[in-house]
């Protein structure tokens, strides 16, 4: 099996070409083209990366969730939770210094998002629940507690500011589009790698694909199965509360009810159109970004001939001919979604 | 019979401590907040009736998502099949004038019926020709159908938009359909302000005959058969892509059914944000009602009471109705995890306890 899976290579190609058609928009008179400005300007790339960023976290988690057998369709409800606890913790620390405020706010995110996927991680673990249904409760019961608890009259100072990367933001179009963004940016791209060495590289990797593929044999290996389940699971939950944290402390600034939106369950049709790959998943993310950024683009461009509500299908039209044509089968990790008891055991 | 009901109530109680626990954490006043939601839920003859009207479609959507688990699959698409159940019913319901009632209403209804099982078997279809996962495509096709039915009453815009097929202009800028035709509407059992419609008896006998179908016939079988084991399923000699596609249609039509019954029968017209949570209620009590169609009959009498009396909870003791949907998910949790009741009230377990039904198994894919 190649790690660099078809999807991570279709991915790859696909910002690498966006990527190039932005420098010739830019560098060439192809820029003098409305539509390729449109289509191709930095605007779009930058909109397509701000809007991929959540999506790319959520995917993750949902990989490292996944890879060890755990079913995690909750992805929504961690980062509305993350994003909520990441909104509290700012608005309560206001008189503190920006960063200051700002970082411990990231660190609550993470925590909560953490404690969702201990959460998830013990209902399907320990109480059996099927994990489908786990997911659920921990959608329903994030949508209702920030609600409930939401002070409307609450209101974080300041948000993540783009950081520009010394001689890298200079390069002509890659520049403003890649090295001048706010952390959380920077830092989920890295994570990108980082999930990708970390799954396919090291010794955990090893193990956690073990526990998802063939929990049995990993038991037999001395492999705590559900030891391993349970911090993959908390570790997922810290990913998508990050993505919260991101929603809130960098992109808009405030929480707002619901304000995920359905990026949880974008971000699982972006890991299964990964195929359970990081670099698929960016891929996929990155392609959902793009669509939502064209529909942007025509609205600035007051394109009115197509109606918005259909450039607004986009993304989801382009993801459903995706996955039936462009990936073809893919393969969930094999033991996922059954519980594990060791042999005898209680 | 007792030891069914035995653990829904125990964890019904359950959910209903923890969130008077949350609520006292946060300043509010539980016993306050219970009365008003029991009131808003029995105790009237209005609040009855406001029951009874929320329960309808869930009951629909409910079953929809319950019979594509019957067969492995799992349907997250409830929302948008109803869209289009609406869309379909409405577009039929406001034309044809002059046709009488025993004409009229059906046709819009199997309009509405024929809109959602066309959504409902897209992803079906997909799944069983390219091997496209139905939870994305289902997912996907939810945001396609709520811009769908956006576009078909969009009422324009400002830089000359046209205005989309359904729309009404007498509405001016507000994007919704005229109102369905008298010879479309479902007639009321109690009229305003009850507002209980015959849709009820629809939604009961579509419980009845999903019964039928899935416990007494070889279409059932087959069903079932499919979404315990697809491989012996096919070794079977069962056509397993056939019944894929046909489940799928079948929980669409379900579904769509929901939004054509809520059109025809209570909003008489369609604007965007009828939509709303139905969908995704309808995994909720499809779960609740552990997939058989009279459980999902009661999961939903539980959740349209509780969405009953929810307003009144807010307006008589000023606890946010969002609490609500924590009672909602404690319940979802409790009954699907039988373990926790009972180390908590320290009952006996069963050996089926710790082989709960597995409704993932559409995960990996075949």
């Amino acid at each position: 099996m190649s790690f660099w899976s078809r999807t991570a290579r279709v991915a790859v190609s696909l910002v690498v070409l966006m990527l190039l058609m932005a420098i010739l928009v830019e560098l060439t008179p192809l820029g003098e083209n409305k539509w390729m400005r449109v289509f191709f300007g930095v605007s779009a790339l930058n909109f397509t990366l701000r809007a991929a960023i959540p999506l790319v976290l959520g995917a993750l988690s949902g990989i490292l969730c996944e890879r060890s057998g755990i079913i995690n369709i909750g992805i929504e409800g961690m980062m509305l939770a993350g994003a909520f606890a990441g909104f509290v913790a700012k608005s309560s620390t206001n008189d503190w210094p920006l960063y200051l405020s700002l970082v411990f706010s990231v660190i609550v995110s993470l925590g909560v998002g953490g404690l969702m996927g201990l959460l998830h991680g013990m209902l399907s673990i320990r109480f059996r629940m099927d994990q489908i249904i786990s997911g659920s409760v921990i959608i329903i019961l994030a949508a209702g507690l920030t609600s409930y608890l939401f002070d409307r009259d609450a209101i974080a100072d300041g948000k993540f500011t783009p950081i520009p990367i010394p001689l890298l933001s200079e390069i002509p179009v890659i520049g403003p589009v890649l090295f001048n963004n706010p952390p959380i940016t920077y830092l989920a791209l890295l994570l990108v790698l980082v999930v990708h060495i970390a799954i396919f590289y090291t010794r955990w990797g090893l193990r956690t694909r073990a526990v998802g593929e063939h929990p049995r044999a990993a038991d037999t290996e001395g492999i705590n199965v559900n030891l391993m389940r349970y911090f993959n699971t908390m570790l997922g939950g810290m990913l998508a509360g990050l993505a919260g944290a991101y929603l809130v402390l960098e992109a808009v600034g405030q929480f707002q009810e619901g304000m995920t939106a359905g990026r949880g369950f974008i971000s699982l049709a972006a890991m299964i159109f990964g195929n359970w790959t990081p670099f698929g998943a960016l891929g996929a993310a990155t392609l959902f970004g793009y669509t939502q950024a064209l529909q942007n683009e025509f609205l600035l461009a007051g394109v009115t001939t197509i109606p918005r509500q259909f450039v607004s299908m986009l993304p989801y039209v382009v993801t459903i001919i995706a996955v039936s044509g462009l990936v073809g089968r893919v393969r969930a990790p094999a033991a996922i979604g059954r519980p594990y008891d060791t042999e005898g055991g209680r | 019979m007792f030891r069914v009901l035995l653990i829904p109530v125990l964890a019904l109680v359950t959910s209903l401590a923890l969130g008077a626990l949350v609520m006292l954490l946060f300043g509010d006043d539980p016993i306050l907040a219970y009365q008003g939601l029991f009131q808003g839920a029995f105790g009237s003859g209005r609040a009855w009736s406001s029951t009874i009207r929320k329960m309808i479609p869930l009951i629909l959507t409910g079953l929809s998502v319950a019979v594509a688990f019957k067969a492995g699959l799992f349907n997250i698409g409830a929302s948008g099949q109803f869209v289009m159940g609406s869309v379909f019913s409405v577009a039929v319901g406001i034309h044809f004038e002059g046709l009488p009632m025993y004409i009229h209403l059906p046709m819009a209804i199997l309009a509405g019926m024929l809109g959602g099982m066309i959504w409902g078997a897209i992803p079906g279809f997909l799944k069983v020709t390219t091997g496209a996962h139905e939870v994305i495509v289902t997912i996907m096709l939810n945001y396609v159908a709520a811009l769908f039915g956006g576009w078909t009453v969009y009422a324009g815009g400002t830089q000359g938009q046209t205005p989309g097929p359904l729309w009404d202009p007498t509405a001016r800028a507000i994007s919704e359909t005229p109102d369905v035709l008298h010879s479309a509407q479902i007639p009321w059992i109690f009229g305003p302000p009850y507002r209980v419609h015959f849709g009820v008896f629809l939604a009961l006998l579509a419980v009845l005959i999903i019964w039928w179908l899935i416990y007494k016939t070889t279409v059932g079988f087959e069903i079932r058969t499919v979404g315990q084991n697809p491989k012996a399923a096919r070794y079977a000699g069962i056509r397993v892509e056939k019944t894929v596609v046909l489940t799928m249609a079948i929980a669409g039509g379900l579904a769509g059914l929901a939004g054509t019954i809520e059109t025809l029968g209570l909003n008489h017209k369609f604007a965007p944000e009828f939509g709303g949570q139905v969908g995704f209620d309808g995994i909720t009590v499809a779960l609740l009602g552990q997939t058989h169609p009279v459980g999902v009959v009661f999961a939903s009498f539980l959740f349209g009471a509780l969405d009953a009396g929810a307003a009144k909870m807010q307006f008589e003791s000023g606890v946010a109705a969002d609490i609500i949907q924590v009672i909602q998910a404690l319940v979802l949790a409790f009954v699907a995890a039988p373990l926790i009741i009972k180390a908590l009230f320290r009952l006996r377990s069963t050996q089926d306890d710790r082989h709960s039904a597995s409704l993932n198994t559409s995960w990996g894919g075949s």
